[in-house]
């Protein structure tokens, strides 16, 4: 299949290739300056390799990284894998070279990191991933993740449904309809697990998903899979779509409709990205878990921590809420992304 | 079973098997779906299942459409998708930027803005292909890959939400109790219909295809024809990436369009056009279209387990091409619908058989000089 950013990844890796050469002339330069005076007061060089910059979620999280590397005062190598493994490879493998302190990046996927991860292990350079997991036949080659726990998104999305249904006054059996993000990603396989495990352990009589199918994460994709679903079953209770612009999309199937999202049927999402708090001000969504791109100041935290040779636990959780309809007004205006 | 006249001449219809197709797929969803053909009036519009398929639909239909005329002059435009992108992207941007989202002008400054983009795009793509004589395939790829990337520069990587009712119209709005988007794939229709057979142009777009040296010999500016189709496809997808941003009044330039080049690329083929060009059906590529979407909310309406969706799809294409191979039904229907083994000449167009065992459809009458 045919990368669609092949001529970007072409424009920004030649960008890339000078920035991080000059990168390395600096780095240079500063540890010779540095090497006098036995290490004392040297910035901490962290190395971070971003996904790239697919949705408003991943930007958030990109800016997240960079401002709170800032504030912490440490030298950001950064470098935007645009969504391809063999980049982040070469990213990392420029970062060992550098010599940074530490390395941290979001993998693009699962597999095949043994090899460049043993390289940093060999060279004593600490690897922290950020928001996704690897799969490794050797556990020490990462130190930690930082991220969000999706099963457990899903797990509250059931749990703040018990209370949308108990505030909207809601008796007796919930049709549930769920918008599904794309087949065989991560969130979506994990959010729809947790929350089937909360059903199945405390609603198994009363809740039923009558239909689920995939949106692919996108506003037309959740427009049109709700507006079929309303006709094979209009009868539905509740939507419970995997992130917040599937909502949004669904929210405007509703409405061609003729009925009220957010009364007639009761719509949970996850993300909190701004326009779906936007909607829940609007008293279209009743519920959102938040999923919090923005993990610079954890990161950070755990970055230095692991340069002190502190032991950090396997897997930190990314600090985590979840909004009712009547604090959407409120927490609005804060909403960066 | 008896093979009269007239249900020979049916079935020799070169819309016979996309119809045919069209109409069982509908009926599929009866049994899941008791009241699918109810159409009622919400809000001061129809809503209904067929109304859906057709609004969310539209799009494809127009990307189909200027995919014909490509594919009828033996090219192919790869780059629609990234055109609906860029696009949306365009007018969505420009109208966020606006004081005063609603106003009229603003938003038809916009959508110009949108469709000169895509009219610049398909002159790039009718130069690569005419001009420089580069294969429509790898011409049109490059803005297929570099277009996306393109849209998500204009919108920053991000999702860019308007507010504007009058730019809601084009593609979520209604008019007459119909989505508005079925007057616009309409009209498109009508005008490509009447220039295409009520002009020379479509002999002319048929006989380049045919044999774009021959064309040339006789008088025909092959070249301006070639460049011609392609700005036309791309101002087709053009409209069609408007539609896509109105109808959820925002503009993804991730998402916007992904992969509809392949599904126009099915629509024309399942419509009967050939791959090889020299030879096109409007009617065919419309009723391609249609097919492909109630496919499409057929599987979200019967609950087609998502893990399947792909399957489930793929199963049903394959069974479409056959039935549009002569030869294929030769083998297995034995003469029932009117073919008899081994006869000359099929009822549409074989989708992967070469071009010689069809009659040519309708008025136009194949140019081919070798």
């Amino acid at each position: 299949m045919l990368n669609r950013r092949n001529f970007l990844t072409a424009a920004v890796g030649v960008a890339a290739a000078g920035g991080l050469a000059a990168c390395a002339k600096e780095d240079e330069g500063s540890s010779t300056s540095s090497s006098g005076g036995s290490g004392g007061g040297k910035k901490l060089t962290l190395g971070f390799s971003q996904v790239g910059s697919e949705s408003g979620w991943r930007s958030a999280n990109t800016d997240s990284v960079k401002a709170s590397a800032k504030e912490a005062g440490y030298n950001l190598k950064f470098s935007d894998a645009q969504q391809k493994q063999e980049n982040q490879i070469s990213a990392i493998r420029s970062f060992i070279a550098q010599k940074v302190d530490v390395i941290a990046f979001s993998p693009v996927v699962v597999t095949g990191w043994d090899a460049v991860l043993k390289e940093a292990k060999a060279k004593k350079i600490p690897v922290v991933l950020t928001d996704r997991s690897v799969e490794t036949s050797d556990e020490s080659l990462y130190v930690t993740l930082v991220g969000s726990d999706f099963t457990d998104e899903g797990r509250r999305a059931a749990k703040i449904l018990e209370k949308v249904l108990e505030k909207a006054g809601h008796k007796g059996a919930v049709k549930i309809a769920q918008l599904e993000g794309t087949t065989g990603a991560a969130p979506a396989i994990e959010r729809a697990k947790g929350f089937k495990e909360v059903m199945d352990a405390d609603h198994k009589d009363d809740w039923k998903i009558v239909v689920s199918q995939t949106g692919d994460f996108t506003r037309a994709g959740g427009k049109q899979v709700m507006a079929a679903f309303l006709q094979s079953n209009p009868d539905i209770d509740v939507l419970f779509a995997h992130n917040d612009d599937m909502g949004i999309g669904a929210i405007q199937a509703i409405e061609a409709a003729g009925k009220k999202p957010g009364k007639d049927i009761l719509i949970v999402t996850v993300d909190g990205v701004k326009d779906g708090f936007v909607a829940m001000s609007e008293g279209k969504i009743n519920a959102i878990v938040e999923c919090n791109p923005l993990l610079g100041p954890q990161l950070m935290e755990v970055v230095q921590k692991v340069k002190d040779g502190e032991t950090v636990e396997r897997w930190i959780k990314t600090e985590e809420s979840d909004f009712m309809q009547d604090q959407a007004k409120e927490v609005l205006p804060s909403r960066k992304y | 079973m008896t093979t009269t006249p007239r249900w020979r001449a049916l079935t020799h219809h070169h819309l016979f098997w996309p119809v045919a197709v069209l109409v069982v797929l509908l009926l599929v969803n009866v049994p899941f779906t008791p009241d699918f053909f109810s159409i009622r009036m919400t809000n001061g519009h129809l809503h209904g299942s067929l109304v859906s398929i057709v609004l969310f639909g539209s799009p494809l239909i127009l990307v189909a459409v200027g995919m014909t005329l490509v594919i009828a002059t033996g090219g192919i435009d790869l780059s629609v998708g990234a055109v609906v992108a860029i696009t949306g992207a365009l007018t969505c941007s420009y109208i966020s930027d606006q004081s005063d989202q609603s106003a009229l002008s603003g938003v038809f400054l916009a959508m110009g803005i949108g469709l000169l983009a895509a009219v610049i795009c398909g002159l790039w793509n009718g130069f690569l292909v005419a001009r420089m004589g580069i294969q429509p395939i790898i011409a049109t790829l490059i803005i297929m890959v570099a277009g996306r990337g393109v849209a998500q520069l204009i919108t920053d990587g991000q999702i860019i939400t308007v507010n504007s009712e009058p730019f809601k119209m084009i593609g979520g709005g209604y008019w007459l109790t119909l989505p508005f988007s079925i007057f616009v794939v309409a009209v498109v229709v009508a005008v490509t219909v009447m220039l295409t057979r009520r002009t020379a142009l479509g002999l002319l777009v048929e006989s380049v295809g045919g044999n774009a040296e021959a064309s040339r010999l006789v008088g025909i500016r092959s070249r301006r024809i070639k460049i011609m189709v392609y700005v036309f496809c791309a101002v087709c997808a053009g409209i069609a990436g408007l539609m896509i941003s109105s109808n959820t009044s925002a503009a993804d330039g991730n998402n916007a369009g992904l992969w509809i080049e392949l599904d126009a690329i099915l629509a024309v083929v399942i419509g009967g056009t050939s791959l090889l060009g020299g030879r096109f059906s409007i009617g065919g590529t419309v009723v391609g279209a249609l097919v492909i979407q109630t496919l499409t909310t057929t599987i979200y309406t019967i609950g087609v387990p998502t893990q399947t969706n792909l399957v489930f799809k793929a199963a049903v294409v394959i069974v479409v091409c056959l039935l549009q191979s002569p030869k294929f039904r030769a083998k297995v229907f034995r003469g029932k619908f009117g073919t008899k083994p081994g006869a000359k000449g099929g009822t549409g167009q074989p989708a992967a058989a070469p071009a010689d065992t069809a009659p040519a459809p309708e008025a136009a009458p194949k140019m081919e000089v070798s």
